[in-house]
């Protein structure tokens, strides 16, 4: 009998794939169908602070302005009695989706100021999340601000947030830290449960002929999965936390490499948003294969297991590989 | 019992009542009476039920005549009915009164009386509207305040139900309808407590039903139509008794005692004023003033008009009474007095034989909302003495003319000292009003306060000046009049231009305070104030407070809007309220009014509020020049020896403007339009065209800069600036020597103009900032993309120097039109606008159509113009934008009323076809007057082109030249002289809304379609009531929330397009100018080619759509991508020549519906506000686009001329 069980944020999950944080979660039958197909547990897309504060000032703005200006037109709008804006809405959702799926949901916030972290991290623990994702982005673009003092805010919210919810904590973090490891243990000691590897940045492109700044949404392939790979299995073991890892997650090929670098869980987004839930069987067949013939018994069996501390070469993770990886290539080779 | 006391404005309180106690609520939009269609509408909306637990059906009709037909329906039927109006709507519902009162019908009209458009239109209030209707039949019941406005709205619900006579309800539109005022609020058991429920099912029981048929409604002949009509006269008589029963049952009710005349003043007066409405609370409160200091006079307020009791008027009347002055705030020329007056003298008449006749005068007041105050009122009692007091005369004028007018004492003054008064100026985009209005609810609510706010407006839909007039203190407050010079407790000036404009400090009183809105700090702020505010500070000793409220709105997110921090500064300053009661109060009500929206909008304020105390400045004034090293001057002079530059107030026109606008215009621009005399107006509404470009509104801080090096000459910008403020011109490069060192210039990139120069040329005193220029330009500079060939700079650094070289640009000449391709949009930008600098919105989506067309022939357009945002902006005083040419030609402009637009144009149309006919068979018969070629020549002309048109006005200056030297005798020469013109090519357009074409007008203008005749419609389509505030139309598309569609409209936009295809005999366009500027261009050509009528649908953009005005051509780039707004052109005049006349000019969709909604917030509040309603909506909206689509595609191929239906060897096929 394989065992797929695995533990994140103390919650004892089936097996180690999870659903990240993307619109499929945004309905309850597609949440449904990621559970029916085998999902261990979903986490729910974002609740975006800036978009909730966005629609606000927007519709004030909007209903507000050319008012009170001209006589015959004191205003231009009917103000209604009720504006869905805030984070209701997703809150109503969450708790609809508790009711529709017996796996454990995860709330993800993505916040932008200290209050708004913290208040809104409490409505998420209310709604009845079973664990709570931080998703900490911040584009610094003032030369002003150092790194200390941007990493200290990062901590400080981490704070906050823990000592305001109950629920296991989890923050989604971005590869770009000067020290990682350091930033790693710091989110930990301020209260996060585990650490998700890493946070993908959607980056603009350019229009050439229109001379315009575009967005730009590309789906992550296998490749990116190895920079997460490579931090989990450096982090596993030094830091005490449970890890997932998201970015790349593509096949059960994937999801082994994640457990044995260190990581509780496997998130996966862009392949489900390509090939839809069934493909959560599909991998987790091809686990149980994979571990049969390999003869696996158990998740817990492998976790870590080519984490840096487990490996015959340590070094294989640090510097010195990257001179020999560069050594290795040789475009006329091929 | 103790009620709630509300502070709220008229409107809303009748609205209450009516709502209350009504089944069915047709509306329709008509200013002052609009808010309270809306308050029904939204109350049922959100379920709000009546006295008898149901929620009313509220239906937005096409016009006023619609909904009194509705009603008249509704009542019949058995339902309690009511409808609001005002004005010409109400004149719209005059037929079905008739019906309605002749049927003996319960129902109330709520009437916000206001003027009839006579020799011009206007807004405001007077009872002419509702003395139009006082032969209907309907009972007229008036009530003079915010408090009598719901009082009598129920007692009139009660009174009509047991008397079956119908009632207008009537108060003063602005004056009344929009004052808010601390009342006491009725709860629903007085209300209850007066309605009489056997009443009601009576009402039921007549009405027509097929289980106890019978028939209303029948036709008479002379033997019974006049003994029926006598038959209702019980009723009449029995009205006023049961209007008093109902009043004496509210009094024991309520506490509040009214009569049908009520007498106020000296017991024993001899002076006595009758009036009724808000005039008639002046009245009192000034007689009551003089008694009290021995003067014998005294008021009767007249509340129920019709039917006029003279019993219970002569009851009224004080015994002692020797002279009676009857005043009416309406007028009707040709009378022997008003209506009031000739009821008064009448009811006298009718007293018992033998009793002294009092001496009786009568005069109008308070036209349009004129000032009418104590002093007047005065005045009118001293003339009242005099042996021979002045018959029918007129107050608060000064006609200079027929001399009516009465004089009176500017400074005569009434007001308690325990009244506070405070007048805040205000830009109308700040916030000012909003936050007034909060703040007068905050006073009236929370204090033990009276309160009283009324707020002035603008007639400017952009950069529009706001003045709000505050008053509270301990006792009730009756003063429907604006607070007066001299007595103003605080003045607050919350944009700093104004002191440049206007004598803002009029109001303040001696010591009271001044609060301003400055960008310089209190150290350097008193040496940038005109010199005039310097003195008025000093003379008037007033405390000058400062606080730069645009930095701390900016600094908290508040951007543009001052509000928040004017509030918090006026509670910090007035010490109304302790400061900390008053912080916690205007953030509770701040809460309360934005909390809905969201917490972020509530912490921006909250921030803002806790910003401004730390930014309030009082300002110590030097106590004298010397202080400030400056050396004295009287204003008006220029200083010396100055270490401070003084500013002094500026003239509201150049010295150079025509005398007219000096002279009458100027004054009205610096808002002392009262103080012109009779004679200075025109006797018939005739004003001159193009005097716009005499007001200086200087209201942006941006304008945009030419970049001459990367600038393609392509001619958008010009075509899509709604002021007119971006020309160009091309010229000959000599023509640059005088120019100032500053004036750009380039090559001009045009084949037609080789060798010359080009400038694009910006006024900046003109320009509303509001960026579509920059928007529209297609450059963007390689080494900096976010730079174009114009973009926006920093106004007032520029203004002078740019100032020069528009003064500069406008000496060039124009560019001769005669031989240039106007189907290009760079060659048609060369021409001069003929409309422009209007008061449109900044960013307007109309104003660019219309300039577009007078640049393409306003030389010769006449235009009729349907009443809405485009006949304000077009024609409302003091300056209007319809200009000349530098040969005296440009449009000739005109606005009947809103509903007959289409048959105004046809009107003109008719006479021109007319004149041309006659001036055609006089000239056959004058080839002796005027030589046989010229005949020939005149008769036989082309113009069907400029240069055609150009050489007949030739002929026709030749023709009428030597018809002067006729020899007059026969009278031939005379009139063809008088019908000349008419040879010459005329342009005849009909421009509106959608709410004219689509609704209110649509009658007219399908018969317009049908008729055949050459004139050219353009439908300006905002798809909302724009200029009333955003009122669905059938203009209105699925899934937008408008007013009267709070839950966003259910059904589709109407085609009016298709309609108008329908008859395949007009031209019919739909345009975007923001998607295709050239097909706009194409279709405005050919519409006015087509011999015929021509249709031209203008996608319109507004600041009711919820978008950034900037952005309003991406917009209806969208509206066009996504399949929204299909252009397309339908010319029938290429049925001739064998080819389809219908042609798509708009491609497949390319972009999802979403995209182009969901920019705009009449859809995202939907979505925001009820998620599940706006997705099965906007599903609806896709096959909306999907079927119209379709339905194009299908004329297109039902066209197809059968040669290209099929291929050539497909149709051998067939023929084998």
């Amino acid at each position: 009998m394989i065992d797929l069980t695995t533990t994140y944020l103390g919650l004892h999950l089936k097996n180690p794939l999870v659903a990240s944080a993307s619109p499929l979660s945004k309905k309850v039958d597609t949440v449904r169908s990621l559970e029916d197909a085998g999902a261990a547990a979903v986490v729910l897309y974002s609740l975006f602070e800036e978009q909730i504060t966005h629609d606000s000032h927007e519709l004030d703005h909007y209903l507000e302005r050319g008012t009170h200006a001209y006589a015959e037109a004191i205003d231009y709008f009917p103000d209604l009695d009720h504006y869905n804006i805030g984070p209701e809405p997703y809150l109503e959702h969450l708790q609809r989706v508790k009711e529709a799926v017996s796996i454990p949901v995860i709330g993800s916030l993505n916040g932008i100021s200290p209050g708004g972290w913290v208040q809104y991290a409490r409505f998420i623990e209310q709604a009845g999340a079973d664990a709570l994702e931080l998703n900490i982005y911040y584009l610094p673009t003032d030369p002003d601000l150092s790194s200390v003092e941007l990493e200290e805010t990062y901590i400080d919210l981490v704070r906050a947030v823990r000592s305001n919810v109950k629920i296991p904590l989890a923050v989604k973090l971005s590869p770009f830290f000067t020290s990682l490891p350091n930033m790693a243990r710091r989110f930990v000691a301020a209260g996060a449960n585990g650490l998700v590897l890493f946070n993908r940045f959607y980056q603009p492109d350019f229009d050439l002929e229109a001379l315009e700044v575009v967005p730009n949404l590309d789906l992550s392939t296998s490749r990116d999965l190895r920079l997460p790979l490579r931090w989990i299995a450096l982090l596993y073991g030094r830091i005490q936390a449970d890890f997932a890892l998201t970015s790349g997650v593509h096949t059960a090929q994937d999801v082994l490499k994640a457990m044995m670098a260190g990581a509780s869980v496997a998130m996966t987004t862009s392949a489900l948003l390509q090939y839809g839930p069934e493909l959560v069987t599909r991998i987790l067949g091809n686990i149980e294969e994979w571990m049969v013939v390999h003869e696996y018994t158990s998740i817990n069996m492998m976790k870590g297991s080519m984490s840096q501390q487990a490996v015959a070469e340590p070094a294989a993770f640090e510097r010195a590989n990257y001179m020999k990886a560069l050594n290795s290539f040789d475009p006329f080779l091929s | 019992m103790e009620r709630p006391k509300v502070t709220i404005e008229g409107n809303e309180a009748v609205a209450a009542i009516a709502h209350a106690l009504s089944e069915v609520i047709a509306i329709y939009p008509i200013t002052p009476s609009t808010p309270m269609g809306e308050y029904a509408d939204a109350w049922s909306a959100a379920g709000r039920t009546n006295l008898w637990n149901t929620v009313p059906v509220v239906i937005e009709m096409q016009s006023e005549g619609g909904a009194a037909g509705a009603i008249h329906g509704s009542l019949q039927t058995g339902a309690l009915a009511t409808t609001f109006t005002a004005s010409q709507g109400l004149l719209l519902m005059i037929p079905n009164m008739y019906k309605i009162a002749g049927e003996l019908t319960p129902t109330v009209f709520h009437v916000a009386a206001r003027s009839l458009a006579t020799q011009a239109l206007s807004i405001f209030g007077d009872h002419s509207d509702v003395m139009a209707t006082r032969a209907t039949g309907f009972a007229l019941l008036a009530s003079n305040s915010v408090q009598e406005a719901q009082d009598m709205a129920l007692i009139a619900h009660a009174s009509t139900l047991e008397a079956r006579v119908p009632f207008l309800h009537f108060f003063d539109g602005f004056r009344t309808s929009h004052e808010i005022n601390k009342i006491e609020q009725l709860t629903s058991d007085d209300i209850r407590a007066m309605i009489d429920d056997a009443l009601v099912q009576a009402h039921r029981g007549r009405a027509l039903s097929p289980n106890h048929p019978f028939i209303r409604g029948t036709a008479h002949n002379p033997d019974t139509y006049f003994q029926a009509r006598e038959t209702v006269n019980p009723f009449y008589l029995a009205c006023p008794d049961i209007v008093q029963k109902y009043m004496d049952r509210f009094a024991a009710l309520v506490g509040r005692q009214y009569h049908l005349f009520d007498y106020t003043g000296a017991p024993d007066a001899e002076r006595v004023i009758i009036a009724m409405g808000s005039g008639a609370e002046t009245a009192q409160e000034t007689a009551e003033y003089l008694a009290a200091r021995g003067e014998k006079v005294g008021v009767v307020k007249v509340r129920l008009f019709r039917p006029f009791s003279v019993a219970h008027f002569l009851q009224a009347l004080p015994t002692t009474v020797t002279s009676i002055a009857v005043l009416d705030r309406t007028k009707e020329p040709g009378s022997i007095g008003e209506p009031l007056y000739l009821d008064v003298v009448a009811a006298l008449n009718e007293r018992a034989q033998g009793s002294p006749m009092p001496r009786v005068i009568g005069g109008r007041y308070g036209l349009s909302s004129k000032e009418f105050t104590p002093t007047m009122v005065r005045s009118i009692f001293e003339e009242m003495r005099k042996p021979e007091p002045k018959q029918h005369f007129t107050i608060g004028i000064n006609d200079d003319v027929t001399h009516t007018s009465l004089e009176y004492d500017p400074a005569f003054s009434i007001e308690s000292g325990d009244t506070v008064q405070c007048v805040f100026w205000g830009l109308g985009s700040d916030g000012t009003v909003g936050a007034n209005k909060n703040s007068i609810k905050i006073i009236g609510e929370e204090t033990d306060n009276h309160a009283q706010g009324y707020f002035v407006y603008d007639s400017k839909k952009s950069g529009s000046v706001t003045i709000s007039h505050l008053r509270f203190g301990p006792r009730p407050i009756h003063a429907p009049y604006q607070i007066g010079a001299n007595e103003a407790n605080i003045v607050a000036c919350h944009q700093f231009s104004f002191l440049e404009r206007y004598d803002v400090l009029m109001y303040a009183k001696r010591g009271g305070v001044f609060l301003l809105d400055s960008s310089y700090g209190p150290d350097e702020v008193w040496q940038y104030l005109p010199i005039e505010t310097q003195q008025e500070i000093r003379d008037k000793q007033l405390h000058f407070y400062m606080i730069d409220a645009h930095k701390v709105a900016r600094e908290t997110g508040m951007g543009g809007r001052i509000n928040t921090v004017m509030q918090t500064c006026f509670f910090a300053i007035s010490g109304i309220l302790p400061r900390e009661k008053a912080i916690t109060q205007i953030k509770q009500s701040i809460r309360k009014t934005y909390g809905k929206r969201g917490e972020a909008v509530v912490q921006k304020n909250f921030q803002a509020i806790d910003e401004t105390l730390a930014h309030l400045y009082e300002v110590a004034v030097p106590a004298t020049d010397a202080a400030t090293g400056a050396v004295a001057a009287t204003p008006g002079q220029v200083r010396q020896a100055i270490p401070l530059p003084m500013l002094t107030r500026r003239p509201p026109v150049s010295s150079e403007a025509p005398a007219f606008v000096r002279d009458v215009l100027g004054p009205m621009i610096a808002l002392a339009g009262d103080s012109l005399p009779v004679s200075a107006l025109p006797c018939d509404g005739t004003y001159p065209s193009g005097t716009a470009q005499w007001e200086k509104r200087n209201i942006s801080l941006e304008m945009p800069v030419w970049d001459a090096d990367i600038c393609i000459q392509c001619g958008k910008c010009v075509m899509v600036c709604p002021h007119a403020v971006i020309r160009e011109k091309v010229f000959d490069a000599g023509l640059l020597e005088n120019a100032p060192d500053t004036f750009l210039s380039a090559d001009a990139r045009f084949k037609e103009f080789p060798g010359m120069k080009y400038t694009l040329q910006v006024s900046p005193e003109d320009c509303t900032g509001c960026s579509l220029c920059v928007e529209a330009c297609p450059v963007k500079d390689k080494r900096q993309v976010g730079h174009k060939a114009v973009n926006m700079a920093e106004q007032p650094p520029i203004r002078e120097r740019e100032k020069a070289n528009w003064e500069f640009f406008l000496t060039l000449p124009e560019v001769d039109a005669t031989n240039l391709n106007l189907g290009a949009i760079k060659n048609s930008q060369l021409l001069q606008p003929l409309f422009e600098f209007s008061g449109a919105c900044s960013g307007c989506g109309e104003t660019p159509y219309i300039k577009l067309i007078t640049q393409l022939f306003g030389d010769r357009m006449i235009v009729a113009n349907a009443t809405g945002c485009s006949s304000i902006y077009g024609g409302n005083l003091p300056t209007t934008p319809w200009a000349i040419n530098h040969e005296g030609r440009g449009p000739a402009w005109s606005n009947s009323l809103f509903e007959d637009n289409a048959e105004f144009g046809l009107g003109m149309r008719l006479t021109l076809d007319k004149q041309e006919e006659y001036a055609r068979e006089l000239i056959a018969q004058c080839a002796d007057l005027v030589g046989d070629e010229l005949v020939q020549a005149l008769l036989s002309t082309n113009q069907s082109h400029e240069a055609g048109i150009r050489a007949q006005r030739e002929r026709v200056a030749i023709l009428k030249q030597r018809l002067e030297r006729a020899d007059g005798s026969d009278g031939r020469a005379r009139n063809l002289l008088s019908v000349a013109d008419a040879l010459e090519r005329k342009s005849v357009w009909i421009i509106g809304g959608d709410g004219w074409a689509y609704d209110i007008g649509y009658g007219g203008l399908d018969h317009v379609l049908a008729s055949g005749r050459n004139v050219n419609i353009l439908v300006l389509d905002t798809e909302v009531y724009s200029n009333t505030g955003g009122q669905a139309s059938k203009a209105t598309p699925r899934g937008a929330v408008a007013k009267f569609a709070a839950r966003g409209k259910a059904t589709p936009k109407k085609d009016l397009g298709m309609l108008a295809m329908a008859y395949g005999s007009a031209y019919v366009a739909r345009i975007a100018m923001g998607a295709n500027d050239q097909q706009t261009l194409h279709a405005i050509l050919e519409a006015e080619a087509y011999d015929g009528p021509a249709l031209i649908i203008a996608y319109s953009h507004c600041i009711a759509h919820g978008i950034e005005m900037s952005q309003g051509l991406e917009q209806q780039k969208l509206a066009v991508q996504t399949g929204y707004w299909p252009l397309y052109r339908y010319n029938p005049a290429l049925f001739a020549e064998g080819k389809n006349p219908f042609s798509m000019d708009s491609k497949e969709p390319t972009q999802p519906l979403e995209k182009y909604v969901y920019n705009e917030t009449r859809y995202r509040m939907l979505l925001q506000s009820n998620e599940d309603r706006a997705a099965s909506l906007l599903a609806l909206a896709k096959q909306d686009v999907k079927m119209r689509l379709h339905q194009y595609h299908e004329i297109a191929l039902e066209y197809e001329p059968d040669t290209a239906a099929k291929p050539e060897h497909e149709q051998e096929q067939g023929r084998s």
